[in-house]
């Protein structure tokens, strides 16, 4: 055996750390995009060990949809006073009462496609020129085609036809006024390398990736959570279910699943053992077969 | 803790990247080691049943699980790298799959840059043709250590021993050519899964082993360098606070050999000499650091050092020059322009160079040197002469991949227009 040896946990976190600094140190106004989900939050702690023992160099940045869990916010809240780290948030709401986003309506309206341009709005007004998402490859396919380093034109749109090579590891963040860059620093992970990290680091996440009992109602085999912001049909029924969450986004989109799981070797077992990925539970992805690819295009993340 | 979550701690990770022609099957290659390794998820798999269902296909066409763009499904083709993961007890495996057409060479080159080993795909039917050449050729170029050829659709060829052999052999000849060390033969049906993750039922005059088990058990670790103590400079951490008033760290990533506390190493360009005070970590100091760790030195002296700069080994120094030969791969459609100027990114450091001659271009089917041809275009590989405005401190490509290799960027478009091995 020999000595030199790291597992792919600490590779992995090596790159990333790597790509961290690089933001770091190519860009002048980089913001991390932090939602209160675990690749976020692996994200930001991976920032942290980035730049130990000094804090981390830039702002945190929430697009709030205004349709969370409180679970979610709180954590956030708490996160972010303990570690000292400025956060900036901007509401998708805003975007409503401005009349630059339209509410959907309907049953399955969601706010999640809106997010875009309170992104867009908000990257420009602070004039950003990198965003660092949690986005991993692993998630969707076209996410699979993403660079680390990813460039968008003046209009934050991605063109996944004409995108840099990128080679080795050496990033090229260069660009003209006006444009920006995303850069995935945890790319190469998948959800079963991010649960181990959390359980290798003992990363402290918000109480609804555990199992707890909720209200909840079944659309289109999602098990919604029953909230004042997500109307019902007739026929959808409310029951209590012993669930949990595998990702945490928008509460009108993102479904539960029925776990006993309440601790991280439980949730490693469980995920060793799905057979469906976590975006499965993903209303968003599911209004086409390219949803991602064009709402990317669009300039989500 | 149970032994299958425990056991995961242990795993490697290995890159790997695939090359094949444009219907070797690379795709469907791909799908079916996702799919007899238990990585495609039922929701995936619904999902290109019900693409395969609207295509008219009679049969569930795993090539779309890689393709993931729009484009990409419309025309059945592949376009771009796209990155593919999965794992078994033993090793994380990350593919980057590589489209095989004449005019998307760059992306193999992209996927290559990073891989540990390579799958060849050859068509049983055809045998080595000028594709597997140019593919090899790179695979080398990039100095891959391992390469797979993976002999498909010998279900088209009732699975002929006689076909296997006479593949290995023809593409042996090519092998010794162009010096490549590490090749392994596999026969396999990616269409049917034949020696893929499963031995193969129709092939029992083969006795070695699947691809798969061939890919847990390729050794990697002896491929880095561990010899050659080489740490670019990233990022100065410097914390202002009153806690750590003084302090000065260097942050990077390990591009080569080992560093402890105490080692004698030297700042360049400035060539002063320190030792190394601590290695720090979020989690507290390290006693060694090595390839690939990402780190942050602390140095016994104060030595003025910024991104850009190299700590290296006192008695083991990269070469530092202005001027090198290195072999390109152009991937830009804008032509190399002769004595033109680009910006150049070698690890962290990056200045201007200028394209002084061009020594010659390889025409990757025969693989002759031409020296007649100084036109550089998209997919074109050259031997090129570079000067740069100030030194960079490197070592040859096929020692060090990290300090040996760099990115020629476009200053009018920004682009990255090439990508640069020193000799």
């Amino acid at each position: 055996m020999n000595e030199y040896n790291i597992n792919h946990l600490r590779e992995l976190e090596a790159e990333s750390i790597y790509v961290i600094r690089e933001v770091a140190a190519q860009f002048e106004n980089p913001v991390m995009l932090f939602s209160g989900g675990k690749d976020s939050i692996i994200m930001f702690h991976l920032a942290r060990k980035a730049f130990a023992p000094a804090k981390v160099p830039f702002a945190l940045m929430h697009v709030d949809t205004g349709h969370n869990f409180p679970e979610t916010i709180e954590f956030r809240d708490r996160l972010m006073k303990e570690t000292g780290t400025r956060i900036i948030i901007r509401y998708v709401q805003d975007s409503i009462d401005q009349g630059k986003a339209i509410e959907e309506t309907g049953f399955d309206a969601s706010r999640n496609k809106l997010q875009t341009v309170t992104l867009l709005d908000g990257l420009e007004e602070l004039q950003v020129d990198c965003a660092m998402g949690g986005g991993r490859r692993d998630e969707e396919k076209a996410r699979a085609k993403e660079r680390f380093f990813s460039h968008r034109d003046e209009f934050g749109q991605w063109d996944p036809k004409n995108q840099r090579p990128e080679l080795w590891n050496l990033f090229n963040g260069k660009k003209n006024m006006g444009e920006h860059f995303r850069v995935f620093p945890i790319s190469n992970w998948t959800e079963m390398d991010v649960w181990q990290y959390i359980y290798l680091e003992n990363i402290d996440i918000p109480n609804i990736y555990f199992s707890h009992e909720r209200d909840v109602f079944l659309r289109h085999g999602n098990l919604l959570s029953a909230s004042d912001f997500i109307p019902m049909r007739d026929t959808e029924k409310i029951e209590k279910r012993i669930v949990r969450f595998r990702t945490i986004g928008d509460a009108t989109c993102t479904g539960a699943i029925e776990s006993e799981a309440n601790t991280l070797e439980d949730i490693i077992e469980e995920v060793a053992a799905t057979r469906t990925t976590e975006r499965g539970t993903r209303h968003d992805d599911k209004r086409s077969e390219a949803a991602m690819e064009d709402r990317k295009k669009e300039g989500y993340f | 803790m149970s032994d299958k979550t425990s056991g995961y701690l242990d795993m490697e990770l290995l890159r790997f990247t695939t090359a094949g022609s444009v219907d070797d099957g690379k795709s469907t290659l791909i799908g079916r080691l996702l799919y007899d390794s238990k990585a495609i998820f039922e929701d995936q798999m619904e999902a290109i049943e019900i693409s395969s269902k609207k295509r008219g296909d009679t049969e569930v066409d795993l090539a779309l699980l890689t393709d993931g763009l729009r484009a990409e499904r419309e025309q059945g083709i592949t376009i771009d790298v796209a990155y593919r993961y999965f794992a078994t007890p033993k090793r994380k495996f990350i593919i980057a799959d590589t489209p095989g057409h004449i005019q998307y060479t760059r992306n193999m080159v992209t996927g290559a840059s990073t891989a540990n080993c390579a799958l060849i795909l050859v068509d049983a039917r055809h045998g080595v043709i000028e594709q597997t050449l140019r593919h090899s050729y790179i695979a080398n170029l990039l100095q891959i250590p391992h390469l797979i050829v993976c002999i498909n659709k010998m279900d088209l060829m009732s699975y002929a021993e006689e076909t296997y052999e006479s593949i290995k052999n023809e593409y042996q000849k090519v092998a010794d050519k162009l010096n490549i060390k590490d090749v392994r033969f596999i026969p396999i049906s990616a269409k049917f899964g034949d020696n893929v993750v499963d031995a193969s039922e129709n092939m029992d005059w083969y006795k070695g082993e699947t691809l798969l088990n061939l890919l847990e058990n390729i050794e990697i670790l002896d491929d880095r360098n561990h010899e050659d103590a080489r740490f670019p400079v990233q990022y100065v951490i410097r914390p202002q606070s009153d806690e750590y008033h003084d302090y000065r760290g260097f942050a990077g990533r390990v591009a080569s050999g080992v560093f402890k506390p105490g080692d004698k190493v030297k700042v360049l360009p400035s060539g002063k000499e320190t030792t190394i005070k601590a290695i720090d970590t979020l989690n507290g100091e390290l006693d060694i650091a090595f390839t690939p760790q990402s780190v942050t030195l602390r140095l016994s002296d104060e030595i003025d050092t910024s991104r850009g700069d190299m700590i290296v080994a006192a008695d083991n120094v990269p070469h530092m020059e202005q001027e090198f030969d290195a072999m390109v791969c152009w991937m830009n459609e804008r032509t190399m322009i002769a004595g033109g100027k680009y910006t150049i990114k070698h690890t962290s450091n990056e200045t201007r160079c200028i394209v002084r001659n061009v020594n010659f271009k390889v025409d990757v089917n025969t693989l002759e040197e031409m020296t007649d041809d100084k036109t550089i275009g998209l997919n074109d590989i050259a031997c090129l002469k570079l000067k740069t405005a100030k030194p960079l401190f490197f070592d040859s490509y096929k020692k060090n991949r990290n300090t040996g290799s760099f990115i020629l960027i476009d200053e009018a478009t920004n682009e990255t227009v090439a990508a640069g091995m020193i000799r």
